[in-house]
């Protein structure tokens, strides 16, 4: 009888230990604390990470013997964190043994498409070595189908995407991202794509007060820092920036902050004669911001209220 | 005859399992992998004919063993290898090469003698079925 006893399989488990042993709860926690806003894709990933527990506890106790599918898509505007996200997937689902190594490649059509017959299958297939183990994330990825052209190679790597994204489940998970609209369209043209993505995950744009969040949060990375007013002029400048072209959310701000860190450089060299301290040379004061040329063109509403 | 050449060709033949930690190995020492392939085990023929580029960044023995397959599916009557480039500054050289597909029926070497100038033997290999 105790024989009989050791060779039977599992026959409970225990998932509250297993959410512990498995590190995700660290990923998550990470996740709340370093990404600012993103709820709804919080609450996705959540969700996911229990759904793949679960599904592993079933594997234990011999329920399923499938790999469930576990490509994704991520849609959403720039800017809105979808690479960021991407990592912290690669590495979510490698604590959660879905992946070997939990690397991510990032690639984006240029990587994947050659430019003469022949050229696409072995490109494409480079980049998938390279994902092996991993995540492939793939930016932009309606870029890949181009309806007009009928001899575009897209196509090519497309199919050879699809038959690795179908056999090599236990290698490799695809991530495909793009703008919603964009990617809805090109997933209608690619029934093959949709029926293959289980999880799909909308990233909403940026509220105002968490643009700002943000931008002190990448300040605060570099060891600099807004002083009071500077930060109200921030604010402005997102509220105005939003309603110009190119709005590319936590993008934008990164760039404008890269800009006003110049601006700040180069009035210390022009201002001050004397001694600096860590102090002044970590402060951004309102003038570095409000020199942008966001502030000098018109909003596109209320141009002549401005006036 | 079985040919000898390369790291492990005096065990039995590896199964894909054991390719595929030998493989981890090589990756985790950051070794290029090339996969190269020939009808002559000659022992002097070093330069097989390669399958694709080395490669080079991979994390996953994944990869590798999807251009074996594709390798011993295009050519499954010859000797496949793998050899191990290591690049660091120093070494510049294959560190591990084995082999991992073998001819059913695998050629024999067979030894020529010449006689030359003054009586001077010449000796030289040739694989023959």
């Amino acid at each position: 009888m105790p024989q009989q006893a050791q060779q039977s399989v599992e026959t409970t488990v225990d998932l509250a230990a297993e959410f512990r042993e498995s590190g995700v709860a660290e990923i998550l926690d990470e996740l709340d604390r370093e990404l600012t806003g993103l709820k709804p894709v919080k609450r996705r990933i959540r969700e996911t990470a229990a759904l793949l527990l679960v599904e592993r506890a079933r594997t234990r106790l011999g329920l399923t013997t499938e790999t469930p599918t576990l490509h994704m898509s991520f849609t959403g505007n720039p800017g809105t964190g979808k690479t960021t996200v991407a990592l912290r997937m690669a590495n979510l689902l490698h604590r959660l043994g879905y992946v070997r190594k939990g690397h991510l490649v990032s690639v984006t059509r240029d990587d994947l498409v050659g430019q003469y017959i022949g050229h696409t299958a072995p490109k494409t297939k480079e980049v998938l070595k390279k994902a092996m183990g991993g995540v492939l994330f793939i930016d932009e990825a309606y870029y890949l189908y181009r309806p007009d052209n009928e001899r575009d190679y897209g196509q090519e790597a497309i199919e050879i995407l699809l038959q690795v994204m179908e056999n090599q489940r236990d290698d490799l998970v695809v991530i495909l991202a793009g703008y919603t609209d964009r990617m809805d369209r090109f997933y209608q043209s690619n029934p093959g794509f949709r029926s293959r993505i289980a999880h799909h995950i909308d990233f909403p744009d940026y509220e105002d007060e968490e643009l700002l969040a943000i931008a002190e949060t990448m300040l605060a990375r570099q060891n600099y820092a807004f002083d009071a007013e500077a930060k109200a002029v921030m604010a402005d400048y997102i509220r105005i920036r939003r309603t110009q072209p190119h709005f590319a959310n936590a993008r934008s701000i990164r760039n404008a902050l890269d800009r006003a860190r110049l601006r700040q450089a180069n009035r210390l060299f022009e201002t001050v004669g004397g001694p600096l301290t860590a102090q002044d040379l970590s402060a951004i004061r309102a003038s570095d911001i409000s020199a942008s040329r966001v502030f000098a063109a018109k909003p596109a509403g209320g141009a002549e209220d401005g006036a | 005859m079985r040919i000898t050449q390369g790291t492990f060709s005096f065990l039995p033949d590896l199964t894909d399992e054991q390719i595929v930690a030998q493989v981890e190995y090589c990756l985790r020492k950051e070794w290029a992998i090339g996969v190269e392939y020939t009808h002559d085990p000659h022992p002097r023929n070093t330069y097989w004919e390669m399958w694709g580029n080395p490669m080079f960044d991979l994390k996953d023995a994944a990869g590798v063993m999807m251009e074996v397959r594709a390798c011993r599916d295009a050519h499954p009557d010859s000797y496949i290898r793998l050899n191990a480039f290591d690049s660091t500054r120093g070494f510049e050289t294959v560190m591990l090469s084995f082999i991992v597909n073998r001819p059913k029926v695998e050629p024999k070497l067979v030894m020529t003698r010449t006689e030359g100038e003054s009586r001077v033997q010449r000796y030289s290999i040739k694989a023959a079925v």
